[in-house]
């Protein structure tokens, strides 16, 4: 008898080292103060907060309602943006006094980054209509931009970014799409391919050849949807993105007035590229909004789902798994909000940063989205359940703005060029 | 008349969050806990913002009660279109023993200092539920009061309110000065836009002491113990009506 004693002593202490990995929901953590480290007002401003409370209250009642519906119908929710308009989303980073909103690119990743939960698809879009608007904004003469930018701040039109062509992705440079000076016009000939919102938007900024070969031979032009002679391809069907319209977009002998070139002629290039640095900080802003809502969903999931006899929440791998998680969704916010920091005091180190960004983000965000999927096993493949938009939704930033490949081509080649 | 019209807002732990009580089961855990403005005080300043708009009346003033933090409340406010503010500063144990009594009187003494013609509040908070304040504010003042408003309306000096009661709806007309309570469907909340929020960091917020206006602070209530509700218990299936009625009998319910 005496022997069951340690012996039994010995068995509770193996218990209670067992029993480490079990949760132990008192209330510690918050009677301590001590938080997740995920929520994505910390560091920010009071101003900053606001627009953030406004973009995540927007989201919530305005677009998460109807993100499953806007995807399965593929509906691009005109009133819903016009809405997002009058709020100052229509051109975040667009001086006032053409209707913008004159914030900075961090408050803008913020916006974008809150309203992302509520639907990334209509949120890229929102970001790609905001980069066309600054394009016109910042290189636009005085007429252009009084002519334009009020009706695209407000979503009276929307913009189109035309630089893709089925010959030319990754190598941008190489476009084909020729405009001819004709006097007081020039006469475009050529097609894009891949164009968001393309059939469906009113301004199209499109990239052109006026000169020679390469990127110095490239300008940039505003095209009117009514022009004669531009015409849209049949709608895309995609895998995500569906709350907006893909179409490629044809122009045949379409006469454009010299007037709406942007800048002058060869600077078209540099404009577009000006432009891809500020969408690629959008663009990895829209990936953190969904891995921030993934990482919700699958968190709710795993203290709900029981197996073996105790929630999910108890098994070390998915605990693990979850911490990994929060710690790349962190770091991708840290990330994101120097490059817009950068971006914003054009700083030497802005394009890399961009860059790197774009990189990391939609990389990191992707697998966080794909695992919160994963979480939700069988659950989390069926529509019903909003994490496998999310998945879908995000696939492509990988891809658009330049795929993480040119990203990488971007990053080494000022690493090299460095010394 | 002044035109002028005070909105309180109160600044209480968001409707979306967990409330968790506190282990000595004294109050419920309000610490890195998120806060936002009280959805019934939103409906309040959207009026009060939405009779401005009439040009019914001139100035809007957004009051919260409370410590440091009430600030940002009030800062909403005046991103919806209020035009000042004034934050009461009320923290610590004063804090934790704040309640419709005392907000009452602070609500008369302003509104008594800033002559107002009108004070909106929302009919109840959603973390005590007291429905207390609007009632208390206008018996302290003897001004008229039309709580549970659902619809206003200005009519010269007079103001219709149609209420919502346990019967239906009902219509009074009162004289101003008044006090309002909004409830639900009064109206929608306006989002702050980003122009507005920019532009509210320009509006003052007065800083006052409950001490200033005269106002004493103690308690008459004390809170012996806050406790979650109880777990939901299984229920059962019963076979016949005999049952049902035999069961009810025996919990004393009938």
């Amino acid at each position: 008898m005496a022997v069951l004693g340690p012996l039994s002593r010995i068995s509770r202490l193996g218990c209670n080292l067992c029993r480490n990995h079990r949760l132990v929901l008192n209330r510690s953590s918050q009677k301590r103060g001590i938080s997740s480290g995920i929520d994505p007002s910390y560091g920010l401003t009071d101003e900053q907060k606001e627009f953030q409370k406004v973009a995540f209250d927007f989201a919530a009642n305005e677009m998460a309602p109807h993100m499953a519906e806007w995807d399965q119908k593929e509906i691009f929710p005109v009133e819903t943006m016009r809405k997002a308009a009058q709020l100052g989303f229509g051109g975040i980073y667009v001086r006032p006094e053409v209707g913008g909103s004159g914030l900075s690119r961090l408050d803008t990743s913020i916006i974008f980054e809150a309203l992302s939960t509520g639907c990334v698809s209509t949120t890229a879009y929102i970001s790609i209509h905001n980069m066309c608007a600054w394009m016109i904004d910042t290189f636009g003469n005085d007429e252009q931009r009084k002519k334009f930018c009020p009706d695209l701040c407000s979503m009276e039109k929307f913009a189109s970014y035309c630089l893709t062509e089925p010959g030319s992705g990754s190598d941008a440079a190489s476009l084909l799409t020729s405009a001819q000076r004709k006097g007081d016009h020039y006469i475009l000939n050529g097609s894009k391919a891949f164009i968001s919102g393309g059939g469906d938007t009113d301004v199209y900024v499109v990239m052109c050849r006026t000169g020679s070969k390469g990127p110095k031979g490239i300008s940039c032009l505003v095209v009117e949807k009514g022009t004669p002679g531009l015409s849209f391809g049949k709608k895309e069907k995609k895998v995500g993105w569906n709350s907006q319209p893909t179409r490629a977009v044809i122009f045949e002998d379409c006469a454009v007035p010299v007037t709406c070139r942007l800048g002058n002629e060869g600077q078209g290039f540099n404009i577009a590229m000006k432009g891809l640095n500020g969408g690629r900080i959008n663009i990895a802003s829209c990936s953190l909004g969904a891995a921030h809502a993934s990482v919700l969903l699958a968190r709710d999931h795993l203290l709900v789902r029981k197996q073996f006899g105790e929630t999910l929440a108890n098994n070390q791998f998915l605990q693990f798994k979850l911490a990994e998680m929060a710690t790349k969704l962190v770091a991708s916010r840290l990330l994101v909000r120097e490059a817009a920091t950068a971006l914003q005091e054009n700083r030497a180190d802005a394009v890399s940063l961009c860059s790197m960004a774009k990189l990391f983000v939609t990389d990191e965000c992707f697998n966080i989205c794909n695992q919160a999927l994963q979480m939700h096993g069988g659950y989390g493949y069926l529509k019903d359940y909003a994490v496998q938009q999310f998945v879908r939704d995000i696939r492509v930033h990988q891809i658009l703005e330049g795929t993480n490949e040119v990203m990488r081509m971007i990053i080494s080649r000022n690493l090299l060029t460095e010394s | 008349m002044s035109g002028r019209v005070l909105v309180g807002v109160k600044r209480v732990i968001d409707y979306a969050v967990k409330i968790r009580v506190k282990p000595d089961n004294s109050a419920v855990v309000t610490d890195g806990v998120k806060h936002s403005m009280n959805p019934f005080c939103e409906i309040a300043v959207e009026e009060a913002v939405k009779l401005k708009e009439k040009k019914l009346v001139k100035e809007v003033v957004a009051v919260s009660c409370g410590p440091q933090q009430s600030q940002e409340t009030i800062r909403t406010a005046l991103a919806m279109g209020a035009d000042r503010g004034i934050h009461v500063e009320v923290s610590g144990k004063d804090y934790e023993s704040l309640g419709p009594l005392q907000v009452s009187k602070i609500m008369a003494a302003l509104a008594k200092k800033e002559e107002a013609q009108f004070i909106i509040l929302g009919k109840q908070a959603i973390d005590d539920d007291c429905n207390q304040t609007g009632q208390m504010t206008a018996a302290l003042l003897d001004w008229p009061q039309g709580t549970f408003a659902s619809e206003v309306s200005l009519e010269g000096d007079k103001v219709m309110v149609v209420r919502e009661i346990d019967g239906g709806l009902e219509t009074i007309r009162i004289n101003t000065p008044a006090v309002l309570t909004a409830d639900l469907r009064l109206n929608t909340p306006r989002y702050a836009t980003l122009p507005n929020i920019m532009k509210a960091k320009k509006k003052k917020i007065a800083n006052v002491k409950p001490a200033d206006l005269g106002v004493d602070l103690t308690s008459r209530l004390e809170v012996l113990r806050v406790e979650e509700p109880p777990q939901r218990q299984a229920g059962m299936k019963v076979e016949t009506v005999e049952d049902l009625v035999a069961k009810l009998r025996d919990a004393g319910k009938v």
